[in-house]
């Protein structure tokens, strides 16, 4: 069975927002058959917007403490995070300690006072859990485990923005990125053509503190996808996840719009399409039900 | 510490913040500026910014609410012809501001940015409970009652779905190792104070 080591993320936590993004990837894991090992004691990477308090170096050495506890316990296993910001923040910290030797050694002079180590030499990679099913499963194989085909429903593929730039996944394009769409068609379903606002951003941890300014980009991004006729978005990352669907009513009441449209995470729709409980695909964390999806899960 | 580089901001960039060294390299094509999403709302934008501070203005640059309207979206710098690092180059800046304490009071990113380092600070997790309680209050009592009201219907589909829970607010999710995690810290901290110079803005 294939082994990773895991970045859940502050927001995978229990009683945290994107908690059913945990749910739904634990029960593709087990369909597909590969195990998920906790980093442990594991912290949060400060994300994209630490920047305010945290300098540089206490930034990486966040990074730095969770590779070197990954390093510890599960050795040579690549690293693997759902979270768009988790992920990003731990590939952009290893990569920049490899490149900066006076960076390395300070975040391992801060590393010794909690007693540990960053070796970085164990050749891990830092992959996004898309890229662990596109690249060591594959889209044929994905296939193989489909049971109820999510057939008739019009899936937007919201990218975003962290899962694209500025690495991506391997193979696509930073303007449009075809990853998704792919995947919602090899569970069965239709993805929309030419959506719009593929990888547009949604105002990331700046729909907290810039409310209008991010809603307004919002607006477009679920006006898009129904311009290409979507019954729902689906996306690979938290807070797009989180910022498209709570912010609906909200839009509605300042913009007179009618937007009523559920946003999934790519982990549900594989998790139905497979044929799992509505409890394992994680629908009872829909603010904005998925009801064609609840209805394909209670076939 | 700012003597030692009068008339020289770009030199003073370069040695202080982060990815500053890749300054001198932008050649003035806009496209940063042209794929930024929150565009109009920067009061100069990237490509503004890299000449502002060849041109050497200083203040101008580091009191700009600018570099705050930066949402990480990465699409300047997938874009930017010439490969700077221009995302990380903006965090740069406005640390650098908040650092040497010139960072605009009150913009609302700038507090908020604050706040989530607190808050993952505190137990090595954030505790996304207490951030948004921190959010709504941070510009006093009756706004933050004014916008917990307003934020009331999101709240509860957050609860209802279990994406929120209340009890988060008596301690909730942390690192165990608490006292290594903060000597850490602590001491990246002081390298860093080391080499660019004390922390005065919060």
């Amino acid at each position: 069975m294939k082994e990773y080591s895991f970045y859940p993320g502050c927001s995978s936590q229990k009683g945290a927002s994107a908690e059913n993004y945990m749910r739904s990837t634990n029960s593709i894991s087990k369909e597909l058959g590969f195990k998920l090992n906790d980093i442990p004691d594991w912290n949060c990477c400060s994300a994209s917007i630490g920047y305010a308090g945290g300098g540089e170096l206490p930034r990486l050495v966040l990074s730095a403490r969770n590779l070197a506890l990954s390093e510890q316990a599960h050795p040579k296993q690549d690293v693997v995070a759902t979270c768009a910001a988790c992920w990003l923040a731990t590939r952009e910290a290893k990569e920049r300690l490899e490149h900066d030797k006076s960076l390395f050694a300070e975040a391992n002079i801060a590393l010794k006072e909690a007693g540990l180590q960053l070796k970085n030499d164990q050749g891990k990679n830092i992959r996004h859990m898309v890229e662990v099913l596109i690249e060591d499963f594959g889209y044929e194989e994905i296939k193989k485990h489909v049971k109820k085909p999510l057939e008739g429903i019009k899936i937007a593929g919201y990218v975003g923005c962290q899962t694209n730039r500025p690495f991506g996944i391997a193979g696509e394009s930073f303007e449009n990125p075809m990853y998704l769409d792919k995947l919602t068609e090899t569970l069965g379903a239709d993805p929309v053509k030419n959506y719009d606002k593929k990888v547009s951003c949604c105002g990331g941890a700046l729909a907290f503190s810039e409310p209008e300014k991010s809603q307004a980009l919002i607006k477009d991004i679920i006006g898009a996808a129904y311009d290409g006729g979507a019954d729902m978005i689906v996306t690979p990352c938290p807070v797009c996840q989180m910022n498209v669907e709570v912010y609906q009513d909200q839009i509605n009441q300042k913009y007179g719009t009618k937007f009523k449209i559920p946003v999934v995470y790519y982990s549900t729709l594989m998790s139905v399409a497979f044929g799992q409980s509505a409890k394992e695909a994680a629908l009872d964390g829909q603010v904005i039900p998925a009801k064609q999806l609840e209805q394909i899960a209670a076939k | 510490m700012s003597e030692q580089y009068r008339n020289n901001f770009l030199r003073e960039v370069e040695k202080n913040v982060e990815e500053g060294e890749w300054v001198k390299m932008c050649m003035q094509c806009g496209v940063c500026s042209g794929s930024c999403p929150l565009g109009p709302h920067w009061e100069h934008p990237p490509q503004e910014i890299f000449m502002m501070i060849r041109a050497n203005k200083r203040e101008e640059v580091l009191t700009s609410s600018s570099m705050w309207m930066c949402t990480s979206c990465y699409n300047c710098m997938a874009r930017c012809p010439r490969g700077l690092p221009i995302t990380h180059i903006m965090h740069g800046l406005a640390h650098y501001a908040k650092r040497i304490g010139i960072a605009p009071k009150e913009q609302p990113t700038a507090k908020f940015a604050q706040k989530f380092w607190d808050n993952l600070a505190k137990k090595g997790r954030v505790n996304e409970l207490k951030l948004g309680l921190a959010l709504y209050f941070m510009n006093g009592f009756s706004e933050g009652v004014k916008t917990s009201l307003k934020m009331k219907d999101i709240g509860l589909g957050m609860l209802k779905t279990k994406r929120m829970n209340p009890l988060e607010i008596l301690g909730g999710h942390g690192v165990k190792d608490q006292s290594g995690f903060q000597k850490m810290l602590q001491k990246a901290t002081e390298l860093e104070s080391a080499r660019v110079g004390k922390e005065q803005g919060k």
